[in-house]
């Protein structure tokens, strides 16, 4: 059991990186804690794969250090380490019995027949596994094939992290669910520490008690699901998280205001010491954003309004940028004009696509 | 079932029929006709019935005799071929780079002799192993080893298998090769997490995603050697005496050399029912090697 310290990470492919752009893994200072749920969010090609290869020691860094708990493992081979790996497409060992399969680390480590026994009836059982322990693995199901992946680093007792990278791939949709929630049901009995890396931000935010969201090889945000929500901090994360993504549309701010084109935007937080030069940004969540009749609010233009089953949103311009609001259930319209109401406490402002956090209301004597 | 009835399917499928049956049906029913009956030349023929075969299957006539000698050359030939061919591919493939430039140059030097034609490679080793000017002989003979495979049936054989093996290794190191590159990198990332040697790594995942190459290339290997012929007719025509007088040589002899044509016909159908049976033997075996308890496993 250790936690993984990640100490100014860095990876590039090629032998001779030199500015950023050789970079697939931009420098990652992180600790993951012993025991807890982590979701490594990104969209493919983004680094998530690099950086658990490297945690799981197939890949040795270009720079930096990673340490189980205070040994430094950066060069340790895989086996050395106390890491097991579930990968995207089920490996199974074709022509080996499910027992066979599970036992098979076990018996690489000279461990005795009959605790290699004991441990596999155990971990199978933990797995709903047991029934088909002398089966043939490769005429399971994919899921079927996933537990046995699964269950081949389990059986290890001495391994302190379980790395999963993108495991539902393959798996049926209606099958997804059941498969993560045995997945959190082993990690809350069996306090291993499991990063899960995945594109899909269901599967992270369901998953993960912690989610680190990656875009072009770097960490833009680690958080639990709620702060990712409520407080992105790069814009990148409030697209890539919520469906619909965050609103972001370009701004100009004056203290407490935010000029939108020719719409005006009051602020919660006031934001005297924005950088200049730079690219400022509004974002506010479609969740936090809500349609109303003509005249009320902000004047809107709508272009269309969906109905995604338990609510509606409507694609709605504000002085010509693209946004999503929600629809009352009361509300109906005529015509493509609207109102629209923000929660201002909802609102956050982005300087070239990082959030400024801004003056908090309880200063406001002092501005 | 109630499949819909659609004639036009034989209008798709005579071209193939046509092209068959003037390629192979055709002239293995005129071997058919030819072995049934007796010829003197002259393009007379007499019917003969199923004597031809009567003699051929009884060892103690003369023909019955030289075929089953020539049958058991062959069997040992393939048998030897087999054995050292397979292993040796698997070995070559092993150590094949993966990446690189490295991979190009190395599948163009293992295509090399697959690309000689079957008589300059006898050519090529008939010289290459003489005793007085060859490369190969002469060195040989210069150790000390008294070796001249015109005269010695052992270096005979010695000489066939090593140009063999020379020859066609390469398909089989290839086939490998294609079946090792067809294994996702996941399954040796997780078998270095599992902690397997590098012999567990080749015996639970290289030759099992193996098999059915390896399945292809001891079809192609065992039905090649088994009817080998241009290679040991120019390196020994035979010899010396009847060392190297594989069927295919013997067959030859009797159709050309002594003109039966009737013998010779039905030797060449016996001969070519053994190659049918025996791949069919091998490719059954191989199938269901790793099969056969599927079935049982799955009852419902």
């Amino acid at each position: 059991m250790a936690s993984i310290t990640l100490d100014g990470l860095a990876h590039a492919y090629r032998p001779d990186p030199r500015g950023p752009q050789d970079y697939a893994l931009k420098e990652i200072n992180h600790v993951w804690r012993q025991g807890g749920a982590y979701a490594l969010l990104g969209p493919s090609g983004c680094g998530k794969t690099t950086l658990l290869n490297i945690i799981s020691g197939l890949v040795v860094p270009t720079r930096g250090k990673i340490l189980f708990d205070d040994r430094d493992v950066t060069r340790l081979p895989t086996e050395a380490r106390n890491i097991a790996q579930v990968f995207q497409f089920p490996v199974v060992y074709d022509t080996m019995t499910v027992r066979e399969n599970l036992a098979f680390p076990l018996k690489n480590r000279r461990m005795p027949r009959e605790a290699i026994a004991r441990r596999v009836e155990e971990i199978a059982s933990r797995l709903d596994l047991t029934s088909v322990l002398d089966r043939k693995a490769s005429n399971l199901t994919a899921d079927a094939k996933q537990k046995i992946s699964l269950g081949r680093g389990l059986v290890r007792e001495d391994v302190a992290a379980i790395l999963f990278d993108e495991p539902l791939t393959v798996i049926d949709p209606h099958l997804k669910w059941q498969l993560r929630s045995s997945l959190k049901e082993l990690h809350r009995a069996l306090d291993l520490t499991m990063i899960y890396v995945t594109h899909d931000q269901t599967e992270a935010l369901t998953f993960a008690d912690t989610v680190v969201v990656m875009h072009d090889g770097a960490v833009v945000q680690t958080g639990t699901p709620e702060e990712l929500f409520e407080r992105p901090a790069h814009t990148f994360v409030g697209h890539f998280i919520g469906s619909p993504g965050m609103n972001v549309l370009p701004a100009k701010v004056e203290g407490r205001t935010a000029h939108v084109g020719d719409v005006a935007i009051a602020l919660d937080r006031g934001y005297s010491a924005l950088p200049r030069g730079e690219r400022i940004e509004l974002g506010v969540r479609p969740e936090f954003a809500t349609l109303a009749a003509p005249g009320t609010g902000l004047p809107v233009k709508v272009t269309r309004i969906e109905d995604i089953g338990r609510a509606r949103i409507a694609r709605i311009e504000i002085s010509g940028n693209p946004a999503a609001a929600m629809v009352p259930e009361e509300l109906s319209l005529d015509g493509d004009s609207a109102g629209l109401t923000l929660d201002p406490r909802q609102i956050h402002i982005y300087a070239d696509g990082v959030l400024v956090p801004g003056e908090a209301a309880s200063r406001e004597g002092a501005v | 079932m109630d499949k819909p009835v659609n004639n036009r399917a034989w209008l798709l499928v005579a071209p193939v029929f046509l092209i068959v049956a003037f390629s192979a049906i055709l002239p293995i029913m005129t071997v058919v006709n030819y072995s049934v009956q007796d010829t003197f030349g002259n393009n007379q023929f007499f019917w003969n019935g199923l004597g031809w075969f009567q003699e051929l299957l009884d060892p103690s006539t003369e023909l019955g005799g030289r075929f089953l000698d020539a049958l058991w050359r062959n069997l040992l030939f393939s048998a030897i071929i087999l054995a050292i061919e397979v292993p040796l591919g698997i070995l070559v493939a092993l150590s094949m780079p993966r990446e690189g430039w490295k991979v190009a140059a190395t599948l163009v030097i293992m295509a090399l002799p697959l690309l000689i034609p079957w008589n300059v490679v006898g050519t090529i080793w008939q010289v290459f192993a003489r005793a007085d000017i060859g490369l190969a002989g002469w060195a040989i003979n210069a150790l000390g080893i008294d070796y001249n495979y015109t005269g010695d049936p052992l270096a005979a054989w010695i000489t066939i298998v090593v140009m063999d093996v020379w020859h066609w290794t390469s398909l089989v190191a290839l086939l490998c090769y294609a079946g090792l590159k067809s294994i996702p990198d996941a399954y040796y990332q997780a078998a270095r997490i599992d902690g397997a040697s590098r012999w567990a790594i080749f015996t639970t995942i290289q030759l099992p995603k193996m098999k059915r190459v390896l399945l292809i290339a001891v079809l192609l290997r065992f039905m090649d050697s088994f009817m080998i012929y241009t290679e040991p007719f120019v390196l020994t025509g035979g010899g010396p005496g009847n060392a190297t007088t594989f069927l295919s040589i013997d067959l030859v002899k009797i159709a050309l050399g002594q003109f039966d044509l009737g013998k010779a016909a039905a030797m060449s159908l016996v001969y070519n029912l053994i190659v049918l049976a025996l791949c069919w033997v091998f490719y059954t075996v191989m199938t269901n090697a790793g099969t056969e308890r599927r079935h049982e496993e799955n009852p419902a």
